[in-house]
């Protein structure tokens, strides 16, 4: 984060020099889909963390500033836009009533980075984090996750000319750019272990690395990778060898079970009600891709509270209370 | 404790990378260094005003902007090197002009008599700083320049920005891959530790060896 602030004026400075323009933020018109089906006010039972977020009016949600499509931060009229973005508006209007769109003022995003999510879901800097934030066992042991609600895949992406590198195997030797403490650096360090793996901290400085030439190949998720093709598509391209399976979950304090219920429920309705698909087309949709069905959501058992000295046990009866107010959405979403 | 054991490995090459970057770094500034405060005190104002606009945009602009500026801005004017490359430099410019300055500290504290003497046996400016002047300056800095010595340490973690191997990026790549960060960076701590406390006893004994009996 000390990192990240100085460094926004030092990206714009270097996209400014390269006069890339920055992408059309032609302000969206007034999406009519959002039929708000919540619009009375939700009641909680007291003592759940819902209740207490309703009360204090406002919630803070982690997410990425610098991924086209995904989440990023407009820098003409500060707001975060993207996908990610989205399903918290969604969340807010679950526990703040209204249309996600209404809901989306009483949202206060804070920027996260990939080395420091589950850091802020521990410390409370953040209520939850929907950053592209792949749910992998190593991290539940951390952090609790609600959903998936989005699959992505990791991929390449190199230039536009480029026609050597075509699957993860071709990356062996070659130069490869990914963010410091992310999924996809990990798991290149695995897999290729011959490939000159070079880490920094945002996916925007490996995107200016390949377009400067001094890295081969950048990877990641997909999904980011398509916004920053669809930016810039005479120069970049995406590979199309998807090596991984990412599900993207929404993070969560360890051990609240009630909002994590509370959480999935919101999800599945959004799957059957319309506001996940509106949500991606007015997002990720825009490069032209049709919504994907959203995946099943993943009800695991969480490992219990993060500090052991807590019992669980009684206080988990509110969690059936809680549900109540948002309707039992049935699994529409076969795979 | 076993995330650190297990990885004791790439402590140790995290060790050697972070031991290569400040030494190599700290003999460049350390030339640097002399050669600036040598300027600053010469008498030939234009390489008096270098020295200073040297010192003065290095020392006050923060050393994880010249690792941005110079490792993303050199390359657009057609100056491209390793990012290894990248780091020592800026690690020397950056320690240039705390070594600059502490030197130029050093040669004030000679007592003037001494440049007027070489001067009056004939010697010339650059004779009477390096021959009269230094030896005597730069024994009386041992200790700031052990300080500058220990930051520079502590600095080259910021390498890690630009993706150079260090200690630093070590506990990055540990952590990510076990994701437990509270061990692998107290383990890191420690290797700062291992570091930087030697240094400081090293210091001590070389400032007693040059120490000037009057």
């Amino acid at each position: 984060m000390k990192r990240q602030r100085w460094l926004i004026p030092v990206v714009l400075l270097t996209v400014g020099l390269m006069g890339v323009a920055c992408g059309d933020d032609d302000t969206p018109t007034v999406d009519g889909g959002s039929t708000d089906s919540t619009t009375a006010k939700p009641t909680f039972a007291a003592g759940t963390t819902m209740a207490a977020l309703q009360a204090k009016g406002k919630i803070v949600v982690g997410t990425k500033f610098d991924q086209p499509g995904l989440g990023q931060k407009n820098p003409l009229t500060s707001d975060v836009e993207g996908f990610d973005p989205e399903i918290a508006k969604i969340i807010a209007a679950g526990i703040f009533g209204g249309s996600p769109e209404d809901a989306g003022s009483k949202i206060e995003f804070k920027e996260t980075t990939s080395p420091n999510r589950e850091l802020f879901i521990e410390n409370g800097t953040v209520d939850l984090v929907a950053a592209t934030y792949t749910i992998n066992d190593a991290r539940k042991q951390r952090i609790d996750f609600a959903g998936p609600y989005y699959v992505a895949h990791q991929d390449i992406m190199v230039k536009a000319d480029n026609n050597t590198i075509k699957s993860v195997a071709d990356l062996a030797g070659k130069r490869v750019c990914s963010v410091r403490n992310s999924t996809p650096a990990g798991r290149i360090r695995t897999m290729v272990p011959d490939a000159d793996l070079q880490e920094f901290d945002t996916y925007t400085l490996c995107k200016e690395e390949l377009l400067n030439g001094r890295t081969d190949a950048v990877t990641t998720d997909d999904a980011i990778l398509l916004g920053f093709a669809s930016e810039n598509p005479t120069a970049l391209k995406v590979v199309g060898n998807q090596f991984s399976t990412e599900p993207y979950g929404i993070g969560l304090k360890r051990g609240d079970e009630a909002f994590r219920t509370f959480i999935n429920d919101l999800l599945e309705q959004s799957y059957s009600n319309g506001q996940w698909k509106a949500a991606f087309d007015k997002t990720l949709g825009k490069s032209g891709v049709a919504a994907p069905t959203p995946p099943p959501v993943d009800r695991y058992t969480s490992a219990g509270p993060a500090t052991s000295s807590t019992a669980p046990g009684e206080t988990t009866t509110t969690t059936a209370e809680a549900t109540t107010t948002t309707a039992e959405a049935t699994t529409t979403t076969a795979a | 404790m076993d995330v650190v054991l297990d990885n004791l490995d790439l402590y140790l090459l995290g060790i050697r990378d972070t031991v290569v970057l400040t030494v190599v770094s700290f003999a460049l500034a350390f030339l640097v260094g002399v050669v600036v405060a040598g300027f600053r005190v010469s008498p030939v104002p234009p390489l008096r005003a270098a020295g200073a606009f040297y010192v003065n945009t290095f020392r006050n602009t923060p050393l994880a902007l010249l690792f941005f500026l110079f490792y993303f801005g050199f390359p657009k004017m057609g100056i491209g090197f390793s990012a290894f490359t990248w780091a020592i430099i800026v690690l020397t410019v950056y320690t240039g002009t705390f070594v600059a300055e502490t030197v130029r500290a050093g040669i004030n504290s000679v007592a003037r008599g001494q440049g007027e003497a070489a001067r009056a046996l004939g010697l010339s400016f650059p004779q009477t700083l390096g021959v009269v002047v230094l030896p005597q300056a730069i024994r009386t800095v041992v200790q700031p320049l052990g300080s500058i010595f220990v930051a520079l340490i502590r600095n080259s973690a910021l390498a890690t920005i630009i993706s150079v191997a260090n200690l630093s990026k070590t506990a990055d790549q540990i952590s990510t891959d076990t994701v437990q960060f509270v061990p692998v960076y107290l383990g890191v701590a420690v290797a700062y530790l291992l570091l930087t406390l030697p240094s400081g006893l090293a210091v001590g004994f070389l400032e007693r060896k040059f120490a000037i009996k009057r």
